[in-house]
């Protein structure tokens, strides 16, 4: 399917508000600012976007142009000027070279650089070339001139499946190559499309990149582990597991955890966010997580090996346990008045007890 | 019930007496401080927090003050199912404490509740969650109230009836002519009010025996619950106190804290309003009470060793302290009511009602607030105003007795007792449907 198929027929404008209300919540901005989300992705002067493929599987951009609402490809096409896309541009050759060449001169300092996929670096990057250009020239050449760098899928945030051990292209991802360049990292194998969609939008919004975690991940996607909002998260509270794929315990729906589920250690937002726009994403349908935004998760740990967890997230229904002074105290003036009163209470009771009579025939006396 | 009346007076004196405008200070102190309640809400006044949502308003003003309200149930256990009818003359003074000690445990109640503007769901019994230990404590303290009102209504229809209403009179002859055009229609309107009042009380007297029983009946099965409701508390109320038998231990205590109370309240009333003691009633009474308490003692005793806690008790830590007061106040009231010599003594009589009352209530304190320990870091202590809310409530039980006393028949009419108490069952015998009840 070519270009222009994507494009002719367009985006309803039902459609468009959708998508970038959807894009403003994954963003994690006030719903009010899905308006000013729309106008931004509707400004005539679309940021140039150069997308580089190195080392991967183009399941990221499959999971973009396929995943979710039919328009969410064409929406990106249309709001953004794709001025290089490998897989998806029409030229090829020479001509697709001079494209980049002139986009590259033309946008100098102003272009958005998409890197999907890893960088092989040993033996001088010989293990990955687009038009005789090694992946380490194209990625140093491409991102001096970019205002910005958005790696999609683990492969280009930290190498993916390349850099696992033995590593026998030495692939790195973006960041450890390119060190003076803002850079957003979207992992995940692949990743969510709404993320990456969201971090263009904040960009072209705002003019600046979202708040990013240590990983170099926005944190409107990444700041909470899926563990936290997994809907099997009261079976593992429980203490209900899974044990085995197909029996009892996993047709019941319980926590996948003894499955090798890596939902504990993993920073997404695929518990809320899920899939494919219908509301699905691997733990709902019985597999594990395998910690896909992870670096040291991902094709580093087997997929069914159970997960130490270091840092548990105690669910809602503990109850608190933190020590220290708790409520209101002791006042000196209510001690004071309570003492009073009853040291008075007593006085009273005793000075009574002197002045009544001892006897029976005391009625009478008192008569 | 009409011949009765003689067995009541009208306590003479004046109503507006020193006491009365130090009560009624502390009374306008409190209820500014309620009213700032509603306003700022409950955790600008208490020191109540998560860990300890009760505090004295529950603790005191509920679980203590009804005990302490008990009084009129007591006395009607002894008149009414024990058939001892010398008792009857001290009944409405109980039962004026008990209606002021329920109606205020309700109050503190709405003072207490957090969202207090829910409180109409009582009234809707589609709402009702007929299971819960607060439902039924909070159906019947309410109830019983009303029971309490209309067993104290002889009292005021007498003197509705009787009245020559000279203070009104007195007043619309001022205001005649000013305000008032028409004095005669105010004079037979009062004639009508002292004729209703005559015609409901002969028709109340024939059903008044229903009150009565509904009155037994509603306080044993709250007062248990009073107990239960700490049952709920499980493992946060320390093993001194955390029993399956706290409703009993509840209602036990409540019969005899009910009886201190006739008795601490007969001897002060009496030395207050310079009336001949009443040592020969409350002397009996006194005679009960031992028994009573015993029977608590073995209760929570064999509890205890039956739930192995007998260690506990020598801890010498605070719960252990507070339970060694408790028992050593309870049991010491008890014992000293043994003698005959004490018994007939007002100064012992008041001594030990003070201590079983103290001791009796110690007890629930104990249960509600000592004992209880909701978790590390928590702490509780009432507040000032949480305090003086309280403060206020009890001043007002104790200023509408003293004013109620001299408006209503309330204290026993000594004329009428103190002649013929030897001669107790010929003294009331005649017309009174209750007795035929009784089955004598």
């Amino acid at each position: 399917m070519g270009k222009e198929a994507f494009l002719r027929e367009g985006v309803s404008r039902r459609d468009f508000i959708k998508t970038c209300v959807a894009a403003t919540a994954v963003m994690g901005l006030p719903y009010s600012m899905h308006t000013k989300v729309a106008e931004a992705a509707q400004k005539a002067n679309k940021p140039p976007v150069i997308w580089l493929h190195f080392q991967e599987c183009t399941g990221c951009s499959e999971s973009l142009l396929r995943a979710g609402h039919p328009d969410v490809a064409s929406l990106i096409l249309d709001m953004i000027s794709l001025d290089y896309h490998e897989t998806l541009m029409i030229g090829s050759g020479h001509q697709a070279e001079q494209s980049l060449h002139d986009s590259m001169k033309a946008n100098h300092g102003k272009y958005i650089l998409v890197v999907e996929g890893a960088i092989p670096t040993k033996d001088k990057g010989i293990y990955c070339k687009v038009g005789g250009t090694t992946a380490i020239d194209s990625l140093t050449r491409a991102a001096e001139g970019a205002a910005a760098i958005i790696t999609i899928g683990t492969c280009a945030a930290y190498g993916g499946i390349q850099s696992a051990p033995p590593n026998p292209t030495g692939a790195v991802g973006v960041r450890d190559l390119i060190k003076n360049k803002p850079i957003v990292n979207i992992p995940g194998c692949p990743p969510n499309p709404y993320n990456f969609l969201s971090t263009v939008l904040y960009y072209l919004t705002f003019n600046k990149l979202p708040e990013l975690d240590s990983m170099g991940r926005p944190k409107f996607a990444y700041g909470r582990k899926i563990h936290e909002h997994c809907e099997r998260r009261p079976h593992f509270d429980a203490g209900r597991f899974a044990t085995a794929y197909g029996d009892k315990t996993h047709a019941e729906g319980y926590c996948l955890y003894k499955l090798g589920c890596k939902g504990p250690a993993t920073f997404a937002n695929c518990s809320v966010q899920r899939f494919n726009d219908a509301g699905v994403w691997p733990v709902s349908v019985g597999h594990p997580c395998i910690g896909c935004t992870e670096p040291e998760i991902l094709f580093r740990k087997p997929i069914a090996e159970k997960l130490q967890i270091h840092l548990p997230t105690p669910p809602d229904t503990y109850a608190p346990a933190e020590l220290g002074q708790k409520g209101p105290g002791v006042s000196p003036l209510a001690t004071g008045v309570v003492g009073i009163a009853g040291g008075a209470a007593l006085g009273a009771g005793a000075m009574l007890t002197k002045k009544l009579p001892s006897g029976e025939e005391g009625h009478e006396k008192h008569d | 019930m009409g011949s009765h009346h003689d067995e009541y007076q009208v306590q003479p004196g004046k109503i507006f007496t020193k006491p009365f405008f130090v009560l009624l200070a502390l009374v306008v102190v409190g209820f500014a401080l309620i009213a700032y309640r509603f306003f700022a809400g409950v955790g600008a006044v208490t020191g109540l927090s998560d860990g300890y949502p009760w505090g004295i308003w529950i603790a005191y003003d509920v679980a203590t003050g009804t005990a302490f309200a008990c009084g009129g149930y007591a006395l009607a256990l002894l008149i009414y199912i024990m058939n001892r009818w010398k008792y009857h003359p001290l009944i409405r003074s109980a039962l004026l404490t008990s209606v002021f000690g329920y109606c205020l445990a309700g109050f503190s109640v709405m003072v207490d509740l957090g969202r207090y503007w829910n409180a109409y769901s009582f009234f809707l019994p589609t709402r009702w969650q007929p299971n819960s230990i607060m439902f039924e404590v909070a159906l019947c303290v309410m109830t019983y109230s009303m029971v309490l009102i209309i067993e104290f209504l002889p009292a005021v229809l007498y003197t509705l009836e009787q009245s020559q209403w000279r203070w009104v009179r007195e007043s619309a002859h001022w205001l005649y002519p000013r305000l008032l055009p028409d004095r005669e229609a105010l004079h037979s309107g009062l004639t009508v009010v002292s004729k209703v009042a005559g015609h409901v009380q002969v028709r109340l007297d024939k059903v008044l025996i229903f009150f009565i029983v509904l009155g037994i009946t509603l306080p044993s099965m709250h007062q248990s619950s009073l107990g239960s409701m700490m049952i709920v508390a499980g493992e946060k109320l320390n093993p001194l106190w955390q029993t399956g038998f706290l409703p009993l231990l509840f209602l036990i205590n409540c019969v005899f804290i009910g009886y201190a109370t006739v008795m601490f309240e007969s001897i002060v009333s009496s030395y207050s309003f310079k009336r001949p003691y009443e040592v020969h009633e409350i002397s009996g009474i006194a005679r009960i009470v031992p028994m009573v308490a015993g029977l608590w003692m073995a209760v929570r005793f064999g509890d205890l060793v039956w739930r192995h806690q007998i260690p506990a008790i020598f801890a010498f830590d605070m719960n252990s302290c507070f339970f060694l007061l408790e028992v050593l106040l309870i049991g010491g009231g008890a014992f000293m009511l043994l003698s005959k010599k004490n018994r007939l003594s007002p100064r012992m009589l008041f001594v030990s009602g003070a201590i079983l009352m103290l001791g009796g209530g110690l007890f629930r304190f104990n249960v509600y607030l000592i004992g209880f320990n909701p978790g590390a870091g928590w702490s509780y202590f009432p507040s000032f105003a949480e305090f003086m809310i309280t403060v206020g409530i009890v001043a007002l039980e104790i200023l509408g007795y003293l004013v109620l006393v001299k408006i209503f028949p309330v204290m026993p009419n000594p004329k009428k007792h103190f002649e013929e108490a030897e001669e107790e069952t010929e003294l009331v015998g005649d017309a009174v449907p209750a007795r035929m009840f009784a089955g004598k």
